[in-house]
Order: C-alpha cells, then structure tokens, then sequence
C-alpha cells in the first residue's frame, strides 16, 4: 500500500466504537477537500460532528501518494488557486500548515521548437509576447483589463448560495433583486463581456483580441480543462471564466502549488477539522442513509454498523447523492429526472512521472526555470480542437492536449534531490469509449500522451523513472467521481448557479428533511474551492437555529 | 565607487534581474530573479542564500573585554557562555537604544560584535581604562546566510557538528576543506545558520555551498524577501522601526528597550547587581511604567480590507512586497494612536501584517486600532488587531 500523507495522529477504528458513541449531531459522508470543509465548520459551530470517508486517506481527489520511495505524486488534483480566502481564515488554515507556494511562470512549448514563457514581470511578459506578436503585447493588456473586470463582477456568486428563483419566499426574492442589482450597475459592455464568456466560445473570445496562435493556445487551454468542450465550442468561455477566477495571493488567473500537493492541503483541511472537534473514520464506506418519515436519521456502512444524526451531509457528487445513497422512490420524480440527466461524461485523465532529472528543452538549453509553473502543451487553440475531434467520437486524443507541473522545482521536497516527478493533466480521455474500455486502452493512451511528451522534450523517455497511470474509469473507481468527472459534473450552463445540481436544489438541501448535500456537484462547483463545503454548512447552521427558535 | 562583497563574483553571475542596492556602501541584490515571492517561499519551504558580508564586525577582545560588554550591551554578555551567540542592544544613559546587533563569544576574553552602522567610534570612546582592544574586522570575513528548513540538513552533510548546533550556537568547522565559523543565526525567523568566512576563500565558499544544495531547491535570496521574512518574524530593522539614539534629533524619535518590546532582555535586572548604560533609566521606566508604547505586532481584519477596496470599485491588491514607511494608527473616533513602520502582505499568514507603535493601553492581544490606507486617492480607516511578535515563528528556528 502506498504512503499517504496521513495525519500523524491515527483516527480511531470503528470497531472501538460503541452504540452510544455512535450519535453525532451531523454525519458527513465523504471526506473530500468539501466533506472537511464542510465539517470542519459543522465542528466549529459546536456540532458533534463525523466524517465518514470510504478509502484509507482523506481528500477524495486531493490526496498526494508516495507511489516510489520518495517520489510524492499529485494522483489527481494537482494545483490549488479557487480555494475561497474565506475558508482559510475562518478554519485558521495557516495555523495547520497551509502553504501555497507560489508558481512564478508558466512555459508554453510550440511545436516549431520556440515557446512562450511568461512570468512574474509584466515587462517581460509584454517582450515575450511581442516576440510572437507586436500586436499582442498591448493587446494583452486590454486583455487581462477586461476579463478582470469580469471576474470581480462574478467573484462574489462563488461566495453566495444561489437565490431561489422558484420561491416566493421574500427572502430569496431579495438576494435576487440584489443579484440583478449587481449586474445592473455594471457597464455595457462589462455585462456584455460576461454574458459572452457565460454563454459562449473561448474561441470567438480570444480572437477578438489577439493573432498569436501560442498566445491564443496557452490562454485557451484554461477554457477545456476537465470538460468535455473544445474552445471553438460554446461553453468553453464559461470554464476559461472559472479557471480565470483562480487566484494567489488576491492577483486572479495564477495558481498555487501547496506544500505536498494538495494532499497536503487537505491533511490541514483535515487537522483543522479536527482540531475544531470533527472525528475522521477511514475506510468506512457508507452504503445508505438512514430516513425515517421522510427525514435523514443516520447512515449505514456497508458492513452493517449504523451511525445517528439528525444531520446527514453528502460530499459525493449528486448521482450518488441522489440515486445511490438515497431510495430514488422517496425523492420527486422531477428531481429524479434532472439528476439522471446530469452530464457527467468525464474526459480528462492524468499520466504521472517520476523523472531521473529534468527534461530539456532544446531551444532553451540547459535552463530549468521555465518548469517552475505549469508547461503547457496546447501550442494553438486549433490543436486544442483537434484533440477534442477525436473525443466527440468516442476515442482518445491522438495528440492530446496537456497541462503538466513538475512540482519538485516548486516544492523540492517532492522527490529526491536532482530527481523529480511530473503531473501530466490530459485530455481528451472520454470515459466512454467506442467498442473498447479503459482496461484495454490506459497503456495506448498512455503512450500518446509520453510520445507528445518526447516530441518536445527529445530523451524524455529515457527520464521515465516510473509512470502512474490514472483515467476516468480509475478515477471513478478509486475515488468514486462519477464516469471520473473531475468537477462531480460538467460545468456546462445548465448545470450551474440555480440549476446545480438541480432545478430548485440549488441550496444544498434535498427534499429529505436532514439530508444535505456539499459536493462539488453544488454550486459552484468543482476544482479545489471548498465552498460548496462552505455554503451548505451555513445553510445547516441556519436550518438548526431556525428549529431551535 | 560602490563596493563589492566578497561573493560578488557569484552573486553578480546569480543576478537575473540586473537589481541591486547600495548597503553600507557595497552592491546588495534586491532581489536575484523577477519573482522575490518565490525567494521567500525557498526561506520558508526549502533553503535560501543571503550574502550578509556588508555587515560591519568589530572584533572586541582582551583581559577585560567581558566587563567592558557587559558594561556596554544592555543584554548581559556574561549569560552568554564561549560558542554561543546573543541578539543584543546598546543604550544610552537615557535609556534609549542605540543599535542592536548579534554579539558571539569566541573564547573568554574574544568576541566579535555586528552592527548595521559602523559603532567603532562609539565603542573605543567607552573603552576608557579597560584593557580590551576594539578591531573593525568587517571586511576580513564574507558572511553567507543560509536559511530556510533545509538548512540543517544542507551543512550537516558538509560539517557534522551542525546537526546539534543549537540556536545561536556557534562552531568552527570546515567546509570544502576551507576553514569557517559557522552560528545558528540569521535575520529571517526560520531554521538558518551563517557562515563566516575569511574573504578570500568566500567564493570557494559559495561554491561549496551550492554543490551540497543542489536538487533541493535552494536559490539565492534578496534584500527584498529578506524583509518580508523578517517582518514576519518581528525582527526590527534600524531606520525602519527604530532610530539610533546617537542620531536622531528628539526623543519622539528615540525608543527605549522596554518600547520596542525587548523588556524580555531585562527579566532579571532587580537581582543584578550588573552596571551598564542605560540601567537607570531602563530600571525606573519599568518601576514607573513610563514606557510611552509599545512595539507589536498588527493584523489586518481581511474581510475589511477587502471591502473597502470592493466598495471602490477595485480588486483588493495583496502585495508581498514590504513598505516600511509610517502608517497612522487611529481609535474609532480617528484620533490618533500610534503608526506602523512596516507594512506587508505575509503569504504565509495570508493576511496583511505590519510592526506598530500602538498605546500601552492597547498592547493586549486582540485589542482593536485602526489603520489609515488610502484606497482610491482618499484615506480610509481599515480594522486591524494588535498580535504578539513574532507574527510568524515555527517550531523548527529553536528547534
């Protein structure tokens, strides 16, 4: 079994337990990075609270495994920036060891041999760029001014519980009028660029302010990760906003890497909760909750031991939320409806190395500065497309676009002096794949994304230390996202703010009284943000106060 | 002509960014690569080089040199035993601070004192009868800080004896088959050590240095992620949060030992029977409370920070990069309290921290004070809370 960052301290066994310690106030199922939000909170406020979490390490995808002696890998998730500032000062984060160091470039290798290599200088970003293009240098600017614009228009909605727009509870009707007040103080065309990057292509976006393909390639790539879009699709603005959201340090659009990965993040996600008073029982998976007259009373393990509580909160994405844990019967056919056609369809998979040294560039020598963030492998927002081509009908990319870090030029304690790992982030991998399956096709894919790999990085083969292997079939089985969704669903409009994950189900209950869900599959969704954890844990404080008046 | 330290020929080859200071008269790079952040970030997660060879060192040495200190230093040099160091400070008879510096006790009779000014002057004039010889050796030896939680695990591969080098310990060794000294020492609040090497062999040094460091993400650091590392720390920084009482022109511009909250140097003063400069005064300011502030340390309310520039219009700027300039401290009704005298964003507290003067009344942890920033070309009042010092202090710098 690999090491896993595991808390020092070793939580207690099941078996110790009994009857009587076995009724908490709130029950968290799930003990991904919103499962310990969640009940790092519930613990904060006083409630008696357990975490539940069905593997041998928290963190769900947020888990960093020391798969060869010394040589930690970032398995799934792999950087940190959407992480609401919020959540880091009101579960005093820093005192637990939060630590996102930052990642002071990013490298944008082109398949001609010369590349983009943006950093921390405006100035010399704007020499980069205009090496590619006089025109873009200023261009970015406009740029980078206009999305900015965009994002602290939006910023607060990752903040804030989707109104209700199906009541006429007067409340909602408030938080409503102000969320159209919001918008319509804006500018035209601040509220125009919005609506462009909500609803339509990264594509038609970028092009209206640039010519550089490498320029548009790097920029567009934030516009696919983890959904099944191209950037010429509509929709893609929308992730391209998200991932712009991400923020270091209160500069928006740079990334963080944290201390161990972000499985060491969610080990002080997870010391925080317990030091708040939350119990963590590993390898305890959940089988059902428990609903007497329509109302959450606990959940049952899968080896019969049941736990009480009047709160239940689900961490796990809403197919399992809904369709799994629950009896679909005792949940309105609509609701039923909706989640069935929930897109999940997940298409991202991750190829990790462990790497004897460095790769080389050739046009930059011996430099290795330029791993110090993420390496880019989309040269232009074409090849993105192409990669995509072959995922709209059931297959692989042949040349699949990548988002790679080798996290040890950030974080040395990673790997072995002068040794490495590498996270290698690739799509397209469609879950489903026409006439074969994963279990034939990993290795195949795997040797893509190396033969991409060595066509920029000659002798990168001969590196190779050790390759981790993980798509979405393993991503569902290992960490249990559904089709290996890495946002517990696709963030495509329809399935986001009043609509996530459910028409009217937005705010993190269910029409079980003491059932709540916190997943990434809520509002606002995935990446490593942590406020659907946030949020539904307000929402159950507010239910609780209200019963008690 | 500005000079150059003795590392320069490799830290002049480190500097990407072609920017640098004057220190003292000598080359000091502000910071070596276009991200200082990320030299911070080798302080606090791996290990990073400073060259601290501007520096000035007196060597004090002679039958009488521990009477002549402790008569000198308001810290008592005699708790300080051979091998070991001390953080330390000199007063007038006024009680108020002339300088701090790092004092080390090579042998009974031997040791050598750092100062950010040069202090020979005012030292041989206090001489007087003892029999202790004063050299200024500050440019016989470089100094090469190496700070961060690696460190340890660095120079032990190349010397043993500082796997159990305490803080502030002292050692000799070698390193690379070139004789150092080497102190638990250093400016940054973490795990860190600082070698001393004769000036000539600084350059081999460095070399030795960077070979056992490499693969483990050491970088050369600049005065500028120094700064934030050490406002983290609570470490105070002449000219900055306090003046030389030798220089300045009032008292508004002096402080006192007590003030700048190194009364922890005076625990034991009523059982001492130790005369030194500035005991009077310091032993009736804290018989009489007459401490006028107090230095410590302040915390931002983050979510008041952000909406005063939210309210604005503008996206809450979150800069590392220290100011040490004043800041007004202000009650509700905006009189004024006090000021702060650095200023920075800490990404390892994420959230902004600053040193402060504030009333004795307010030194309590938790008590409340506003802070004057401008936001938008207009003064605003930003909630702040008075903290302990240091800001940030993990286990592993005394451990």
């Amino acid at each position: 079994m690999p090491n896993t960052t595991t808390p020092k301290a070793a939580p207690p066994t099941r078996s110790s337990k009994t009857s009587s310690d076995r009724t908490y106030d709130a029950i968290v199922i799930g003990g991904g990075h919103n499962g310990l939000v969640n009940g790092a909170y519930l613990a904060k406020s006083g409630l008696r609270t357990l975490i539940l979490e069905r593997r041998n390490v928290v963190g769900g995808a947020a888990i960093t495994e020391e798969l060869r002696p010394g040589f930690w890998f970032t398995s799934f998730s792999y950087a940190l920036s959407l992480l609401r500032p919020d959540i880091i000062q009101d579960l005093e984060l820093t005192k637990h060891g939060f630590m996102p160091l930052l990642m002071p470039s990013t490298f944008a290798p082109m398949e001609n041999g010369d590349y983009l290599l943006m950093g921390q200088d405006r100035g010399e970003n704007i020499q980069e760029i205009a090496r590619h293009s006089k025109h873009d240098a200023d261009a970015y600017d406009a740029f980078e001014h206009d999305i900015l614009k965009v994002l602290r228009i939006i910023k607060p909605l990752l903040d804030q519980v989707p109104p209700d727009i199906f009541s006429n509870d007067p409340e909602e009707l408030i938080a409503l009028a102000a969320l159209g007040r919001r918008f319509r103080d804006l500018e035209p065309k601040v509220l125009h660029d919005a609506v462009r990057l909500l609803t339509g292509s990264a594509a038609d976006f970028l092009d209206d302010y640039f010519e550089s393909d490498i320029l548009k390639g790097w920029l567009a790539s934030a516009s696919i990760i983890g959904t099944k879009v191209g950037p010429y699709s509509q929709g893609s603005g929308l992730v391209l906003l998200y991932h712009m959201l991400g923020e270091h340090d209160g500069v928006f659009g740079t990334w963080a890497f944290h201390k161990k990965g972000n499985g060491g993040f969610t080990q002080v996600l997870a010391r925080a909760a317990q030091a708040f008073g939350a119990e963590i029982l590993l390898e305890s998976p959940v089988a059902n909750v428990i609903t007497k007259n329509g109302r959450a009373t606990g959940v049952a393990l899968a080896d019969g031991s049941e736990y009480h509580a009047d709160v239940v909160v689900s961490a796990v994405d809403p197919r399992r939320t809904f369709l799994e844990l629950v009896d679909p019967l005792e949940l309105p056919t609509d609701l039923v409806d909706s989640i069935r056609r929930f897109r999940f369809q997940g298409t991202s998979s991750k190829v990790n190395f462990a790497l004897d040294g460095l790769p080389k560039y050739p046009a930059l020598g011996d430099r290795g500065d330029q791993y110090r963030g993420f390496t880019n492998i989309g040269p232009t927002m074409e090849y993105i497309e192409h990669a995509f081509d072959d995922a709209k009908y059931g297959w692989y990319s042949k040349r699949p676009y990548l988002d790679c870090a080798i996290q040890s030029t950030i974080d040395p304690d990673m790997a072995p002096p002068g040794k490495h790992v590498m996270s290698c982030f690739v799509q397209y991998t469609p879950y489903k794949l026409r006439e074969s399956d994963w279990d034939t096709e990993r290795e195949n894919m795997a040797d893509n994304v190396q033969a991409v790999l060595e066509s920029h990085f000659p002798g990168f083969g001969d590196l190779v230390l050790q390759r981790e292997i993980r798509t979405p079939l393993d991503i569902e089985r290992i960490v249990g996202l559904s089709e290996g969704n890495i946002f517990a669903g696709e963030f495509l409009a329809p399935q986001m703010f009043f609509f996530r994950p459910a028409p009217g189900w937005s705010q993190y209950r269910t029409p079980i009284d003491g059932y709540y869900q916190c997943g990434s599959g809520t509002h606002p969704g995935g990446c490593v943000m942590g406020a659907p954890g946030k949020l539904a844990a307000g929402q159950i404080l507010k239910d609780r106060s209200k019963v008690k008046s | 002509m500005i000079r150059t330290s003795p590392f320069h020929e490799r830290t002049s080859a480190a500097n990407e960014t072609g920017l640098w200071t004057h220190w003292v008269g000598y080359l000091s790079a502000a910071k070596y690569q276009t991200s200082e952040k990320f030299e911070y970030f080798a302080i606090r997660n791996s290990a990073g080089l400073f060259d601290s060879s501007p520096l000035f060192k007196y060597r004090i040495h002679g039958p009488d040199a521990e009477s002549f200190l402790s008569g000198v230093l308001a810290r008592d040099i005699r708790t300080c035993p051979t091998g070991h160091g001390q953080y330390t400070i000199w007063c007038d008879d006024r009680g108020f601070v002339v300088e701090d510096g790092v004092v080390f006790r090579n042998a009974a009779d031997d040791y050598l004192l750092t100062s950010a000014e040069p202090n020979f002057a005012y030292f041989a004039d206090l001489a007087g009868g003892h029999d202790v010889e004063i050299e200024d050796v500050s440019e016989r030896y470089g100094v090469l800080a190496v700070q961060g939680p690696a460190s340890r695990t660095i120079l032990a591969g190349l010397a043993p004896a500082v796997e159990k080098l305490p803080y502030f310990g002292l050692t000799t060794a070698k390193l690379g088959g070139l004789p150092v000294t080497i102190s638990r020492t250093g400016y940054t609040g973490d795990l860190g050590y600082e070698i001393w090497v004769a000036s000539d062999d600084a350059v081999a040094l460095w070399d030795t240095v960077v070979e056992a460091s490499r693969g483990r993400g050491v970088i050369p650091f600049g005065l500028t992620a120094l700064s934030m590392a050490r406002i983290e720390a609570g470490l105070l920084l002449l000219d900055v949060d306090f003046q030389s009482s030798r220089f300045a022109w009032t008292d508004a511009h002096r402080s006192t030992p007590i003030e700048l909250g190194l009364g922890w140097m005076f625990k034991d003063l009523a059982a001492s029977d130790r005369t030194f400069l500035g005991r009077e005064a310091i032993a009736r300011e804290i018989a009489d409370k007459t401490s006028r502030w107090k230095l410590t340390g302040l915390v931002l309310d983050w979510r008041e920070y952000d909406r005063h520039f939210d309210a604005a219009g503008l996206i809450p700027p979150k800069d590392h990069t220290p100011i040490e300039e004043e800041y007004y401290i202000y009650d509700d009704d905006l009189k004024q309290l006090g000021y702060a005298t650095s200023l920075m964003y800490s990404p390892m507290l994420q959230r902004h921290i600053a040193l402060a003067r504030v009333p004795l009344s307010l030194t309590a942890p938790g008590s409340r004070v506003k802070l004057e920033l401008a936001v938008s070309h207009k003064y605003e009042y930003f909630d702040a809370h008075v903290t302990r010092l240091p800001l940030y202090n993990p286990d592993r710098r005394t451990a």
